[in-house]
């Protein structure tokens, strides 16, 4: 990495970004080889090690106590520098001004947004006295503007002489911010391309070895039937300071048969309290849900999917596996009830692992076993037995929450396969995502969530990611069209929908 | 995968050895920090231990520990950690044995009465640890503790001369009127001049199996279970976690109930001031030595059983009894650590093999790529 760069790294799930990533930042020893600093060759013992030497990571789960201040984030752990109050409240300032960070010391971080909150990360580390950030997946949790609005602070700082590490999935992104990219694959290099020569496609290759997978869905199957009807849904939940506030208020969607039903919207605006409510995780205080007709809108979770919703969720470490127990059994949970993994009250672990067997080859889980543990495999194996452990019960409505987040390309192909193959089969999908191309490649509708509420729905065929994230930032709402087309709402939002790109 | 299967078998082996070759480590140097010979304290005890006598002695205290183990093993399969096991089989034992005092029904009828009134006791007294914590979020631990002493406290206002028991005035021991013999468990006679073993033994091998049962081989089980390891992905698969931790709750406080029954029904027929304590505490090491699995529950009985032996004999050869105490201590201690320590080794050696193994995988399809994406 040169100084005063953006050195973006690239790589599948799984091939070792965040061991190096892991190593760098002295969490993790080396068996062989050497890091040099500066020209000096260094070893680096523990992340305090790497701090002292200049060397600062922002993870991607952000580490910040949301009932201190950013004043009081910044300076914890780090009070020997410049105090706790005036001096460190002058530093802060001025570390902001001069990266253009924007940062006020004295709000509290749980009244902050996630761009806000990344960059009070990215001001401690600064604050510690780094000359060189990791930045892991920074943009995973961000709108499009927001992304815009990191990089200009990026640029900022390597204007300033600081060198920065980027790990991205997102290769349109690295491509428009790095100066330098390395391209990892299986734990090795296998390029260095400057981004000049090079395209998302031709890195997706090297990362893969295939092409760059697309998103976009063809022809239409969506049919006249209805399969989930939520009407009028209401949910009420109390926040900390014990005042009610409504985290869904008058949900109305339906999916038909075939149909892809996109949701898009930033974080926290009540996607995830929607997916619970409908797979009965949350009873609604309000509303109704139809299934097929059924109305299950207090039907409990087993029910609900012995009925045949599928459920692949968006965090699934806490959702949608038992990290500790072994593949076939993360095979049985959720379908316990069903045939092949019991039978009348009893289990069948010969007929659960044979089809995990089945699961494993057919979808391409990668690994060596199916008695090994769930926490064994990399993040996009554990995301392709969860999707065919959920396809494999046919499900009538498919939720799928973030379906490949944190998956490598190859796998996001495979599973974006998957869902059309299903689709073109009458499955409706509930899809949500934070990935807005996914979105609106897959979706066959979609709506937009802000605050709790449905607030606008777009046409995915003229739609722009841009467009659609003036709407998530709630700059504007009602049906959204292509400014080309019409006199946009969406062009008053953030001024970043002027000059949607065709697609 | 055969490879890996040995090296976790090895693994779940190596926790138990360990800690017990640790805790006589540290054993021996408390032995020698008191001034005493310790190789020598071992020996008196592992020869006393295996006198036919001390056999029969072991495998009726083990009996009992079993039961008790159970019930915890059943908490800590679900992550709840019932401590109340202690007050749950006392309270059941005296109620069986008030029940059992005041029929003269045929024993066949009878016995299974008893005991039923036992698992009925024990199960409703959990229960109300487990209807706080499922309705009113109070933890089970601080619950069963303060249910423990509420046990004591009823069964000292109940086991009074003219309330539930009567006061024998020969002996001065107020204790409820004795089973009717035709009430007394069937014992297995053990060889000449020596005390038969106890029948109940039969009844915690049968609950020793329907644990192995219910939890390895029925969907209740593997709902119970996925609570224990994730409650939150056992939610969202459907388990109504609420309805779950009453249930094992209950089930754990049924099994409490089966703890006294042995003494009750093989040994004193009655219950008196001085019937055993403390045994739902003992059940909680024995379960964390035996990792909550059916098989190694039984040898954490036997071994304690061993012990407590063994306690007696030193006693007479000059050494402080509490030395076994001591020792128990020390091994449930260096058990709890030795799993943790083997447990996060265990993933560790799997995810490296996993990749290895993988990588192997990969380099071998060199060529005719493996990253191919399905149509």
């Amino acid at each position: 990495m040169r100084r005063g760069t953006v050195h973006a790294l690239v790589g599948e799930n799984g091939a070792g970004k965040s061991t190096l990533m892991k190593i760098l930042y002295g969490m993790q020893r080396p068996d062989e080889g050497t890091i040099a600093l500066d020209g000096e060759s260094v070893e680096l013992h523990s992340p305090a090690d790497a701090i002292s030497r200049g060397v600062g990571m922002v993870h991607q789960h952000f580490m910040l106590a949301d009932n201190f201040t950013v004043l009081e984030n910044v300076v914890l752990g780090a009070e020997k520098l410049h105090g706790i109050s005036g001096r460190a409240r002058a530093r802060i300032k001025e570390i902001s001004d001069a990266y253009g960070l924007g940062v006020r010391p004295d709000v509290l971080v749980e009244d902050l947004g996630v761009a806000d909150r990344q960059r009070v990360e990215i001001l401690k580390v600064l604050y510690r006295g780094a000359r060189t950030l990791i930045l892991d997946e920074p943009t995973a949790v961000l709108v499009p503007q927001e992304v815009d609005a990191l990089f200009d602070n990026l640029r900022e700082l390597k204007a300033e002489g600081l060198t920065v590490l980027f790990i991205s999935h997102k290769l349109g992104e690295v491509l428009s911010v790095a100066d330098d990219i390395t391209v990892i694959r299986r734990g090795t290099t296998v390029a260095s391309v400057v981004p000049s020569e090079t395209s998302p496609r031709q890195l997706a290759e090297l990362m893969v070895g295939s092409e760059l997978p697309s998103p976009e869905t063809r022809e239409s199957t969506v049919t006249d039937t209805e399969m989930l009807v939520v009407d009028a849904l209401r949910l009420t939940a109390t926040d900390v300071d014990g005042v009610e506030r409504a985290v869904l208020d008058d949900i109305g969607l339906t999916i038909r048969k075939g149909e892809v039903l996109g949701i898009a919207g930033v974080e926290g605006n009540g996607q995830a309290e929607l997916v619970e409510a409908i797979m009965g995780m949350r009873d609604p205080d309000a509303g109704t849900i139809t299934l097929d007709g059924a109305d299950i809108s207090h039907a409990p979770t087993r029910t609900r999917r012995e009925d045949g919703i599928g459920y692949i969720p968006e965090d699934r470490h806490r959702h949608g596996l038992l990290l500790e127990a072994p593949l076939w059994e993360n095979r049985i949970l959720g379908h316990v009830t069903e045939e092949p993994n019991s039978r009348s009250g009893l289990l069948n672990p010969a007929a659960a692992r044979r089809d995990t067997e089945r699961i494993v080859t057919e979808y391409d889980v990668r690994t060596p076993g199916i008695e090994v543990t769930a926490a064994s495999l990399s993040g996009g194996n554990q995301q392709k037995l969860i999707v065919g452990r959920e396809m494999s019960h046919h499900p009538k409505l498919l939720i799928a929450a973030h379906p490949t987040r944190g998956v490598d390309v190859g796998a996001q192909a495979q599973i974006w396969d998957q869902i059309r193959a299903a689709r073109r089969e009458g499955l409706a999908v509930l899809l949500i995502s934070a990935d807005l191309d996914e979105l609106i490649g897959l979706s066959d509708t979609l709506r937009v969530m802000y605050r709790g509420r449905l607030v606008a729905d777009a046409d995915p065929a003229t739609i722009t990611p841009e467009e659609l994230g003036s709407a998530m930032t709630g700059a504007a709402s009602g049906h959204l069209e292509h400014p080309a087309e019409a006199g946009s709402e969406a062009a008053t939002g953030a001024g970043a929908a002027t000059g949607g790109e065709d697609r | 995968m055969k490879k890996l299967d040995k090296e976790r078998v090895l693994l779940a082996v190596a926790a138990p050895v360990l800690a017990l070759a640790a805790a006589f480590v540290v054993t021996a140097l408390v032995l020698l920090a008191t001034g005493k010979e310790p190789f020598n304290a071992f020996g008196i005890m592992f020869d006393y231990g295996m006198k036919s006598d001390s056999q029969v002695y072991i495998l009726n205290k083990a009996t009992t520990y079993y039961l008790a183990g159970l019930a915890v093993a059943v908490g800590f399969r679900m992550n709840l950690f019932n401590i109340g096991v202690d007050g749950q089989y006392r309270l059941a034992a005296f109620f069986a044995a008030v029940v059992g005092g005041a029929l003269k029904l045929p024993g066949l009828v009878q016995i299974p009465l008893i005991i039923l009134v036992g698992m009925l006791v024990g199960a409703m007294w959990a229960s109300i640890a487990g209807l706080l914590k499922v309705y009113r979020g109070v933890s089970e631990v601080i619950s069963t503790i303060m249910l423990n002493s509420l046990a004591g406290i009823l069964i000292s206002y109940l086991l009074v001369d003219g309330r539930l028991a009567d006061l024998d005035k020969q002996t001065n021991i107020v204790a409820t009127d004795p089973l009717p013999s035709s009430s007394h468990f069937f014992t297995i006679p053990a060889g000449a001049g020596l005390d038969p073993i106890w029948g109940f033994i039969v009844v915690a091998a049968l609950a020793g199996a329907g644990f192995w049962f219910l939890l390895g081989r029925t969907r209740f089980g593997f709902d119970l279970r996925a609570v224990g390891r994730s409650e939150s992905a056992a939610q969202a698969s459907g388990v109504n976690v609420r309805r779950m931790v009453l249930t094992s709750m209950v089930l754990s406080g049924a099994m409490a109930g089966l703890v006294g029954m042995p003494t009750l029904l093989n040994d004193t027929h009655q219950f008196t001031s001085d019937f055993p304590t403390g045994i739902g505490f003992t059940g909680i090491a024995i379960a964390l030595l035996g990792r909550n699995n059916p098989v190694g529950i039984a040898l954490a009985a036997v071994l304690w059983g061993f012990l407590e032996r063994g306690a007696n004999r030193l006693e007479f050869e000059g050494y402080d009894k509490e030395i076994v105490g001591v020792m128990q201590g020390v091994i449930v201690l260096c058990v709890v650590i030795a799993y943790e320590l083997v447990r996060r080794y265990g993933l560790k050696r799997q995810q490296q093999r996993v990749g290895a193994e993988l990588a192997a995988q990969a380099s071998a399809s060199k060529g005719t790529d493996k990253t191919e994406v399905p149509a």
